[in-house]
């Protein structure tokens, strides 16, 4: 039914075909009965079902995931995607960097998890998740990625599970024959829980201008860069005409940031943070009103909507509570929030907002 | 007659009742917190039997239809029964239950208060907005609560009489055999129309919705899947009206067991006062009927058996009702309050003998409920919402749209 050949497009497609027999399954959509076949046929909400949990360490693993329909296999290399695991009954949703490279002939997307031991969702994801499970999936986003053309020169810092969005690039490059001149330095507390080690040395391997610096902070301590005998000058002596992505905990990614900010090429640096720390002028605050709720509350200036919604009891929604997974938006409906991460100020009715990242700016309406 | 304080009327102490009220507080955070996967999978699970009994119907309808006659009949049969089945435990026990916030908590955006639309003639969001909050934010209380007969109806014998209310007993039976279109229309007010008090361009607004909904639900069961039956499309027709008309006498049946029952008792306008939550637990207890029976029973009124539960914590998922009760029944008995229950056929058949005997004139008739308070008589006509007490919390969400 969807032959789409290049020269003769279909004249009825599989969408519109779907939206046609909406007439027949009102008020529900096809979809809703077609997933009695297969959970997969559905597009309402992006679904996946894990194929695959292959171990990668002692505390990591790749989830191997089969999207359902809907999903375009057009990601970019190094873009996150949102999942959601029903866990006592309730989607819980978080953020994990595609490690697969995008390929449009594809059937699997690959996510690869670290368990946090305060973290009890990954926790599930690594050790409780069984094949044949139906996740949720949230589009890919995210603009720590790859150029395409790649530039001839990078350089890729990456500490811990920091390497899940850069595998997919190295396994992009790999794949498409353009790995050119490129420095990795890959720090791991101990050469155990290097996730993707075997594969990086055979990459390595493959491709000499590859260059891989593998450091077990353990026994080695930490990468300092400004040293001078063993920190970047040392590994990587040109860092400074190379366009640099780093990933990685925060202590890292802000020596980062002060190196090359010094450096005076902030420019070529690209930084991907997997846990925020919200440090914007919040402002004076504001009274929320919830509207479909019934809700009111009073906050100041450091409390987030999505906070002061959960203290009035509001049943938001939410998922990274970091600004990046998207599941938190709620429409405002008038006043003015606050981005707590760059100061920027969103004041138009109907608005879609993070709730879990902005602040109120005076009296504020919600459409939940 | 009807009650004007609850703390009066049940000879309990203030403090009686905030204790009565700090332990349904009690039973509420219970279930919250034990709210879990078997839950999840409960509802899941409903909605799976649900659509494939649906789809069967659909299906059977259409490929019976070149069949032997001695074959197509009873797969007709079958298919209509099993259609009116899947409409009676969609608007039952998933979509009112859905629409009231019970499942919200699952985070998934597919079983949710806020998108939830029923396959009935009534829009999802008037629906909210005349059921979750009016009725049951303002339940049985005289001149507030909009389902007192509906506006059809005669059903306390405080609203005045008129000799239009003679004709009862058939407005009754057009009213359940109809019900869908009755519950279509209930949230516009007609009465405000005729007079001409209504804002014409929220009853547009309203309107629109309902042509809408109205439409494509009768497309669906009298043009479409008749037509899909070929030669056959007056069967199909004909099957799909038996499946909604079996809805109808049966959601009729169940909600009318909810509140006129004999034990169910009015309030009057004093009662809402400065009420507090604890009183507001209390109207509810006095005001509703649940009825007894078995789980199957429960599951297709959509445990609206348990009503009492439900108008307590109209938020709480359905298939906890069964053990709330037993807690509330022994605060009840607790403290003396009067918990009605009985079986099905008597609680309708209180419900009939109140409609016949409010045809007529008080005077010619004797009431049945127990004694109350004060005789006082209401007038015709709705309040408006400006005239209302602001929206409790926890009797589900209510959005409206644009258009």
């Amino acid at each position: 039914m969807t032959s789409t050949t290049p020269e003769r497009r279909p004249r009825v497609s599989w969408e519109g075909f779907r939206k046609a027999a909406d007439t027949l399954t009102t008020p529900l959509l096809p979809d809703d009965y077609l997933t009695l076949l297969n959970p997969l046929w559905s597009s309402r909400e992006l679904r996946g079902r894990v194929e695959k949990v292959i171990p990668e360490t002692e505390d990591a693993a790749t989830l191997v995931i089969r999207p359902g329909w809907g999903w375009h296999y057009d990601h970019r290399p190094g873009q996150y995607v949102g999942i959601g695991v029903q866990v006592g009954g309730k989607f819980q949703w978080r953020s994990y960097s595609v490690s697969s490279a995008p390929k449009r002939s594809g059937r699997t997307l690959a996510i690869t998890v670290r368990a946090m031991p305060e973290g009890k969702l990954s926790e599930h994801l690594v050790k409780g998740l069984s094949p044949g499970t139906i996740v949720r999936l949230a589009t890919p986003q995210g603009d720590f990625v790859l150029p395409d053309p790649p530039p001839a020169r990078m350089l890729f810092l990456v500490g811990g599970s920091g390497i899940t969005p850069v595998m997919s690039m190295l396994r992009t490059l790999d794949r498409r024959g353009t790995m050119g001149d490129i420095v990795l330095h890959y720090s791991s507390t101990t050469p155990e829980r290097m996730i993707f080690r075997d594969e990086i040395a055979a990459l390595h391997e493959r491709h000499p201008g590859l260059s891989f610096h593998a450091r077990h902070t353990d026994t080695d301590g930490i990468f300092e860069l400004a040293s001078s005998d063993a920190g970047l000058d040392a590994i990587c002596p040109d860092w400074r005409e190379r366009e640099t992505w780093a990933c990685g905990p925060g202590p890292m990614l802000d020596a980062a940031e002060a190196h090359w900010e010094e450096a005076g090429i902030a420019d070529s640096l690209h930084l991907e943070r997997f846990s925020l720390s919200l440090g914007g002028d919040g402002g004076e605050g504001g009274s929320l009103s919830f509207q479909n709720s019934g809700k009111n509350i009073d906050v100041d200036g450091a409390t987030t909507v999505l906070e002061a919604g959960e203290s009035a009891g509001v049943g938001m929604p939410y998922g990274c509570r970091m600004g990046i997974c998207h599941t938190c938006t709620v429409t405002k409906i008038s006043g003015t929030v606050r981005d707590l991460r760059n100061g920027a100020e969103f004041d138009q009715p109907n608005e879609q907002v993070q709730t879990c990242v902005t602040v109120p700016v005076g009296p504020c309406v919600l459409n939940i | 007659m009807a009650i004007a304080d609850v703390k009066e009327y049940c000879h309990l102490t203030p403090e009686e009742v905030e204790q009565i009220g700090a332990e349904l507080d009690a039973i509420r955070a219970e279930i919250e917190e034990s709210r879990g996967d078997a839950d999840a999978a409960y509802i899941n699970r409903v909605i799976t039997v649900q659509r494939w009994m649906a789809a069967a119907a659909r299906i059977g309808m259409i490929v019976s239809s070149p069949m032997d006659k001695k074959v197509r009949g009873p797969v007709l049969a079958a298919s209509a029964v099993s259609l009116g089945l899947a409409k009676i435990l969609e608007n039952m026990e998933i979509g009112h239950n859905v629409m009231h916030g019970q499942w919200d908590w699952m985070n998934d955006p597919e079983i949710h208060s806020s998108t939830w639309e029923w396959d009935t003639g009534q829009p999802a969001e008037q629906w909210k907005h005349s059921h979750n909050y009016i009725h049951h934010q303002f339940t049985n209380v005289l001149g507030f609560d909009n389902d007192i007969g509906y506006g059809v109806l005669r059903m306390a014998r405080e609203q005045k009489w008129h000799p239009v209310n003679l004709g009862q007993p058939v407005y009754n039976a057009l009213l359940a055999s109809l019900f869908q279109w009755g519950v279509a229309l209930h949230d516009l007010d007609l009465e405000a129309i005729r007079k001409g008090k209504k804002d014409p361009k929220e009853m547009k607004r309203q309107l629109k919705q309902i042509a809408k909904k109205g439409r494509n639900q009768i497309l669906k069961d009298y043009v479409l899947y008749p037509a899909l039956s070929g030669k056959q499309w007056r069967s199909t027709l004909k099957a799909n009206a038996t499946a909604n008309v079996m809805r109808n006498v049966w959601s009729y049946l169940i909600i009318f067991c909810g509140h006129f029952p004999d034990g169910a008792l009015h309030f009057t306008e004093d009662e809402l006062e400065d009420e507090t939550r604890s009183e507001w637990y209390l109207r509810q207890v006095l005001g509703t009927a649940n009825f007894e029976g078995g789980k199957l029973l429960h599951v297709m009124s959509g445990n609206l058996g348990y009503q009492i539960e439900h108008h307590l914590f109209p938020d709480l998922p359905s298939n906890r009702y069964a053990e709330i009760s037993v807690k509330v029944r022994a605060l009840c008995d607790k403290y003396d309050i009067p918990y009605t229950t009985g079986p099905l056929h008597r609680q309708y058949g209180q419900v009939l003998r109140v409609i016949h005997k409010l045809s007529l004139p008080n005077k010619l008739t004797q009431d049945d409920k127990p004694p109350t308070g004060k005789d006082i008589t209401v007038e015709h006509g709705r309040r408006q919402d400006e005239e209302r007490q602001q929206r409790r919390l926890e009797l589900g969400g209510w959005s409206r749209s644009a258009s």
